[in-house]
């Protein structure tokens, strides 16, 4: 049986965090990601440009960098705000810029850069007769994106969508750096203190692997479930 | 008003970038009439159609539908554009429109394609959309594939049931975009024979074909165009036995 040396809950509390911040990241990637694919399909110059400084200044940039600034940059802004509001509405606001959440920014920031891209491609792939149907049945624009237009992204987004989530997983590790207890953090103290590494770095490994093999299976079933209509036809 | 004409155009034209696609084609229908465009590719044609629901905006001209004319403005760089989304969103659900490539929404099953404007667009209450769209699957003859998605069926099948869908919109008028076009030759036949009996019935269609002999055979009206113009118009005997322009003629001709 594995011993831990009592690190085991602490390790566990670590493989939480881990999971926590992959999925709140996932979230606002997914979301920056659907908007950016928006902004720069939108036609509109202004946000075709918005969404283009984004993408190239974010997936020019090292991960590692990047986090780097929003920690240590975060709280600046977060204070240079505090002082402005008070100044001139007399409001007094103020939140820490925790690791935590300077984690979720940055890798969020990240993917969601990668995200506008996947989608961006993904509705583009959808077939403009689709679409036309849709406007000649009197749908609403949002009808249409809505009903039509989203399900068919979807089909070629999945597989894009599941790359970056397997590459995002991983990418929480990083947050050790910036002193975020996760499970690679809890885990690195342990192998010192130990003199172990071997010890605790391959469970940790394993869950890592586990997780994004889980995912996988996830997805597989995702795509399974958004090819309905379109795999059988093909046999 | 019980006969109002269900659709007139008046003097349409349509400019892509400096091609003059069409130069002022006008047309009135009474309900129940079959109207047949014929003429060669790039007569412009498709693009009458297309403009008729606005898929296109006609440069030029009126689109009355019921009596109901719609209205244009034009967008900051000049150009016209329609005024009122909803009009035209309204205008659309009259006109329902079955297209060459059939278009039915692949992520959805043949009950779901035929129920989701009925519901969503004219708010036909579910179970009464559902009713509907069968009854039209088995005038149609595909009532066994309702819940088949469109890849597993022949083209003639898809098409058939792209017509169940245009019909579940009740429209007052049908418009095809050669609807046969698409399809092997063995299975036109099918779908002719389900438009023959919608014209039977005294639907308002307006079909864009290469099917000559729909068009003399079934339709009370036929429009030939050439190159943005129409050619020769008039009753399929007209047209077809003593037309009075060149091109109709040449166009008749037996090619080998």
């Amino acid at each position: 049986m594995l011993d831990l040396k009592g690190y085991g809950p602490a390790l566990l509390d670590g493989a939480v965090v881990t999971i926590e911040l992959a999925f709140l990241s996932l979230a606002l990637a997914l979301t920056l990601g659907l908007l950016g694919a928006a902004a720069k399909l939108s036609g509109s110059r202004l946000a075709v440009g918005i969404a283009t400084f984004y993408t190239t200044l974010v997936r020019g940039v090292p991960d590692l960098v990047m986090m780097l600034l929003f920690y240590y940059g975060g709280q600046v802004g977060v204070n240079m705000l505090s002082d402005y509001v008070w100044e001139a509405y007399g409001i007094d606001f103020f939140f820490q810029f925790d690791p935590f959440i300077s984690g979720i920014i940055t890798i969020g920031l990240i993917f969601g850069a990668y995200m506008t891209e996947t989608f961006r491609g993904a509705f583009l792939a959808v077939e403009t007769g689709q679409i036309e149907a849709a406007r000649a049945y009197g749908f609403s624009r949002w009808h249409t994106f809505r009903r039509i237009m989203v399900p068919q992204m979807l089909r070629h987004a999945l597989p894009g969508i599941g790359n970056n989530w397997q590459v995002l997983l991983k990418t929480t590790a990083l947050v050790s750096i910036i002193g975020l207890t996760d499970m690679v953090r809890v885990a690195e103290e342990a192998a010192k203190a130990e003199r172990m590494p071997f010890h605790f770095f391959i469970p940790v490994a394993f869950v890592y692997l586990a997780l994004t093999a889980g995912s996988e299976l996830f997805i597989k079933w995702l795509d399974k479930r958004a090819n309905v209509g379109v795999a059988q036809g093909n046999q | 008003m019980a006969d109002q004409s269900p659709l007139i155009c008046r003097d349409i034209h349509k400019t892509f970038a400096d091609l003059e696609v069409l130069k002022g084609i006008s047309l009135e229908t009474r309900k129940g009439d079959v109207v047949s465009l014929i003429g060669s590719s790039g007569s412009g044609k498709s693009t009458f159609l297309r403009c008729i629901n606005l898929l296109e905006t006609p440069t030029s001209g009126d689109i009355i539908v019921h009596g109901d004319p719609v209205r244009f403005t034009k967008n900051r760089k000049g150009q016209r554009i329609p005024a009122d989304n909803k009009q035209v969103e309204l205008i659309r659900a009259k006109l329902s429109m079955v297209f060459q490539g059939f278009n039915l929404w692949s992520h959805m099953t043949v009950l779901e394609n035929i129920t989701e404007a009925p519901i969503h667009v004219l708010k036909v209450p579910r179970k009464e959309a559902i009713e509907r769209a069968e009854a039209y699957l088995n005038k149609v003859g595909i009532y066994e594939r309702k819940d088949y998605y469109p890849a597993q069926m022949s083209g003639g099948q898809q098409q058939r049931a792209a017509i169940a869908r245009a019909l579940a919109m009740e429209p007052e008028v049908m418009l095809f975009d050669e609807p046969t076009s698409a399809l092997d030759p063995e299975l036109v036949g099918e779908v002719l024979k389900v438009m023959q009996s919608l014209a039977e019935e005294g639907r308002t269609m307006i079909v864009v074909t290469h099917e000559m002999a729909f068009a003399r055979d079934v339709s009370s009206q036929v429009l030939f165009l050439h190159q943005g113009v129409i050619e020769e118009q008039g009753t399929p005997d007209k047209v077809f036995n003593q037309p009075d322009s060149e091109r109709m003629k040449q166009f008749l001709a037996p090619k080998f």
